[in-house]
């Protein structure tokens, strides 16, 4: 599902390099959490994913394409294989809930009628029914990733990468958000999550990939967030 | 669904940014009435260069005693000259007009002016050939063949007068273009300006539709059809005052001119010649400006 080769990223305004010789595989329908300290390369190692950025050196393979060589018009393809979830929700603040999601699939062109069959399903699923005309600030932080959360699931991503999605979160509201993750990645769906937060590592024993100062520094199939940290 | 969505992302951005829209379409709207006017202006040079086609002659006016003594053209010089001019493969038509009916013509003309009629002897005005030529635009052949020969006094040449009068009509048009040139790049500069402006407020929409895997063209094809849009407004109301500038002013300030068929007016056809011109002027710049600045200033 995603493959990096011995990828390096070098920003040209930086003289240390954002990800130094990184090589991870992740497989279809693996839940993986990317830990480490701010500037550890956990944002880099997500564009790379999105191709927001491209590697100084290194192949990058996501969903059987090769982001090294691939042209710009088929970005788009790629993107709607995958879906994104941010600590800051990134609603439409003038959107309700229903278009809010609904927007995802209008702008990639989908017909109205499937538009209209699958944003009430989503909702469900992420346990939103009967909230659909709300405006995101009449929703609690919880409810407001739920709808990002619904918003990247609704196309039927292959994979979802979460850049610190309870950063704003209580922990019983962050447990609950991870509930929803486990959901979702028990449909089939590869889930990337970059944190922070130790509990949540902790408490979920899946597979960690700590990076540190742009290197993996760690490889666990079921680990802790780390001793001492 | 694609097209009402992106109608009603136009729409909305066009709403949020209205100050901007309006300058917009305000400084279009200027640019193309003068560009509109100058175009005009063209066509009524044009017009009236056809107008005066084939009334511009030249007068070869004879000397004095010849216009005294010989009224119908009997005896040479004059016969001599007559016969020359009629078989010059330059000349289309020959008029003889003695002193007489040039008298009288004198007196048609400033029939208005009584006092200078009455000053006015026929022996002051000269006989003379009045000559059409084949080419309206050589009259330099009659005038290097026929002039200081004997009983010519003096060659008066028509189109002169007439280019002096173009020459001024030029200028109007060259200065009309210049402003509208000027402004144009006004017109450029803000187009630009408010793409980017819109492209910034609606950031975060656009930074969802690229995360989504919306296409370059689903995410910028509301910018430019906004820029798009105001060009055509502004095409619109440039016409519009170009309409109303004829009706209202126009018209009455040629009237006289125009009646005594100095000028051609400013016709309806002329208008519908133009505005078409003006909109896809309009749509070509505003689209292209559109582009560029997508293509310079905004990430996809």
């Amino acid at each position: 599902m995603i493959r990096l080769e011995q990828v390096s990223k070098v920003y040209k305004t930086s003289t240390r390099p954002a990800l130094e010789n990184v090589s991870v595989q992740v497989d279809k329908g693996e839940f993986v959490f990317l830990i480490g300290p701010s500037g550890s390369g956990k944002s880099t190692f997500l564009r790379l994913l999105l191709r927001e950025e491209v590697p100084s050196k290194g192949r990058v393979y996501v969903a059987n394409f090769d982001l090294t060589r691939m042209a710009r018009r088929r970005v788009p393809r790629l993107r709607q294989s995958i879906g994104c979830v941010f600590q800051d929700f990134r609603l439409l603040a003038n959107k309700t809930v229903a278009e809010n999601v609904a927007f995802a699939l209008e702008v990639i062109g989908k017909p109205r009628h499937t538009i209209k069959k699958v944003v009430p399903e989503v909702l469900e699923l992420v346990g939103l029914e009967g909230k659909a005309e709300r405006m995101p600030h009449e929703l609690s932080g919880g409810e407001q990733q739920r709808v990002a959360i619904a918003r990247a699931f609704v196309n039927r991503p292959l994979m979802l990468l979460a850049d610190e999605p309870t950063g704003n979160l209580d922990p019983d509201t962050s447990q609950d958000i991870m509930l929803l993750l486990e959901r979702i990645n028990r449909t089939g769906t590869t889930v990337l999550m970059a944190t922070h937060d130790h509990s949540i590592v902790d408490s979920m024993r899946r597979r960690v990939v700590e990076l540190d100062l742009g290197r993996v520094v760690r490889d666990d199939a079921r680990g802790v967030y780390g001793v001492g940290r | 669904m694609r097209a009402s969505f992106v109608f009603s992302e136009v729409v909305t951005g066009l709403r949020r940014n209205i100050t901007m829209t309006i300058a917009m379409i305000i400084t279009t709207a200027i640019s193309l009435l003068l560009l509109g006017g100058g175009l005009l202006v063209v066509r009524m040079i044009d017009n009236t260069k056809e107008l005066y086609q084939d009334k511009v002659e030249v007068n070869i006016y004879l000397t004095n005693d010849v216009s005294a003594s010989d009224k119908d053209c009997k005896a040479d010089p004059c016969r001599g000259l007559r016969s020359q001019l009629e078989s010059d493969p330059a000349v289309e038509r020959v008029e003889f007009e003695n002193r007489d009916q040039a008298y009288e013509r004198f007196k048609r003309i400033f029939e208005a002016q009584p006092e200078l009629v009455k000053l006015a002897r026929p022996e002051a005005l000269p006989s003379s050939f009045n000559v059409r030529l084949k080419d309206p635009d050589r009259p330099e052949v009659i005038i290097q063949t026929y002039k200081g020969k004997a009983g010519v006094d003096s060659i008066g040449d028509q189109s002169q007068f007439l280019d002096r009068f173009f020459s001024a009509l030029n200028g109007v048009r060259n200065a009309t273009f210049f402003i509208a040139g000027v402004m144009a790049v006004a017109a450029l500069l803000l187009i630009s300006n408010t793409v980017q402006l819109s492209a910034f407020t609606r950031r975060t929409e656009v930074g969802i539709m690229r995360l989504v895997g919306a296409t370059r063209w689903y995410t910028q094809l509301p910018f430019l059809l906004e820029a798009v849009v105001t060009g055509i407004i502004g095409a619109l109301v440039a016409i519009a005052m170009l309409v109303g500038a004829k009706l209202a002013f126009l018209d009455d300030v040629l009237a006289q001119p125009i009646k005594s068929g100095v000028v051609k007016s400013v016709e309806a056809g002329d208008l519908a010649f133009v505005s078409p011109i003006l909109l896809l002027i309009a749509i070509g710049v505003s689209a292209f400006t559109g582009y560029v600045t997508l293509r310079l200033y905004v990430r996809t």
